[in-house]
């Protein structure tokens, strides 16, 4: 596959980096990445993964666009109100980068549909809101050897960790089962600064573009925590012994996907 | 004795348990927080037997899945 003298301008500030290069940006047209959760989180990571040429990108989500979503939702616009954000996000990266072939799942990830629906990507992006789903996306991940970007934002806050099969611990090594329904409050009762979605969606898109490319150190094996008020990002090492975990370990006690309660919110995308 | 708390250095008194390091941090909803200490989880039914020593480090790690749609 040869650039196109447009791809070569378009591309220009990566092929240029020594780490991307023709070769790099090939790579990021070939890639295929699934975003679960077309809100906060999503919407900066979907953008720049599209901006990036990204050649296949799948986004699911089974909700519509919310006037109280735009204050950090950035892919959405205020005439897409109503409108599955699916959609809404498909229009968006596909304006923006006629390169990329956007996939929509306007539906709700479940133990029944996610392993058919993750198995064409080679990397995942979490971008859900809510524990259930978190979990949902781990488990699958772990069974069908697939790497994945989880992050949560709430007020201020942030973290992310990345798993990649066999390169440290799964989300369920570190949090063991999903708190009850309505025990850790959620964002919409919580809050959420817009911007928080910005720089950790940004991070998650960041670990997919350097999985894509194969160069640099991931965060498996780490918790990045961030906290905005104190502008203190914290590199957290976590523990390295995964053999006990009841789904990524030695002798997994988890062998079929589970679907938790859900908490109580309308929708997949933070 | 000084032990590092989420990165933080400080003076603890010789005996402290991870139970009441919770307590005393002011530990936000403690029975869904995921400890550990060095290279190791602690498990919740091991937070009241499992003494600190000069030189451990801690960490907190909280859920943070959100909810905002």
């Amino acid at each position: 596959m040869a650039f196109t003298n447009e791809q070569i301008e378009r591309y220009s500030r990566h092929i240029i980096l020594k780490e991307v290069g023709a070769k790099g940006q090939k790579k990021l047209l070939n890639a295929k990445v699934l975003i679960i959760g077309a809100g906060g989180l999503g919407a900066p990571t979907a953008m720049y993964l599209a901006a990036a040429g990204v050649g296949t990108i799948g986004i699911a989500d089974a909700d519509e666009v919310d006037l109280s979503n735009l204050q950090r939702q950035i892919i959405h616009q205020t005439a897409d109100v109503g409108k599955p954000k699916v959609l809404s996000a498909k229009e968006t990266m596909e304006a923006m980068n006629p390169d990329v072939k956007v996939i929509p799942y306007h539906e709700f990830i479940t133990s029944e549909n996610i392993l058919d629906i993750i198995k064409d990507y080679d990397f995942i992006i979490d971008g859900t809101d809510n524990f259930p789903a978190k979990f949902l996306i781990n488990d699958a991940c772990v069974m069908a050897g697939k790497p994945f970007s989880h992050a949560g934002i709430i007020r201020f806050q942030g973290q992310l960790m990345t798993y990649v099969p066999g390169q440290g611990p799964c989300y369920r090594c570190v949090f063991k089962e999903p708190p009850p329904k309505d025990a850790v409050p959620t964002c919409k009762q919580a809050g959420v600064i817009g911007a928080m979605g910005g720089v950790i969606g940004s991070l998650q898109a960041m670990e997919a573009v350097k999985y894509i490319l194969g160069v640099g150190d991931l965060l498996t094996g780490y918790l990045l925590t961030y906290d905005a008020l104190k502008m203190q990002f914290r590199k957290v090492k976590l523990p390295s012994d995964t053999h006990g975990c009841a789904v990524c370990g030695d002798h997994p006690t988890i062998t079929k996907l589970i679907d938790y309660e859900q908490a109580e919110c309308d929708g997949v995308g933070l | 004795m000084k032990i590092t708390v989420a990165g933080v250095s400080k003076e603890v008194a010789e005996g402290l348990t991870v139970a009441q390091l919770v307590i005393d941090e002011n530990v936000e909803m403690p029975q869904y927080v995921t400890v550990t200490v060095n290279d190791d989880f602690v498990e919740h039914d091991s937070f009241e037997g499992t003494v600190l020593k000069e030189g451990d480090s801690v960490e907190f790690l909280y859920f943070m899945g959100g909810g905002a749609v």
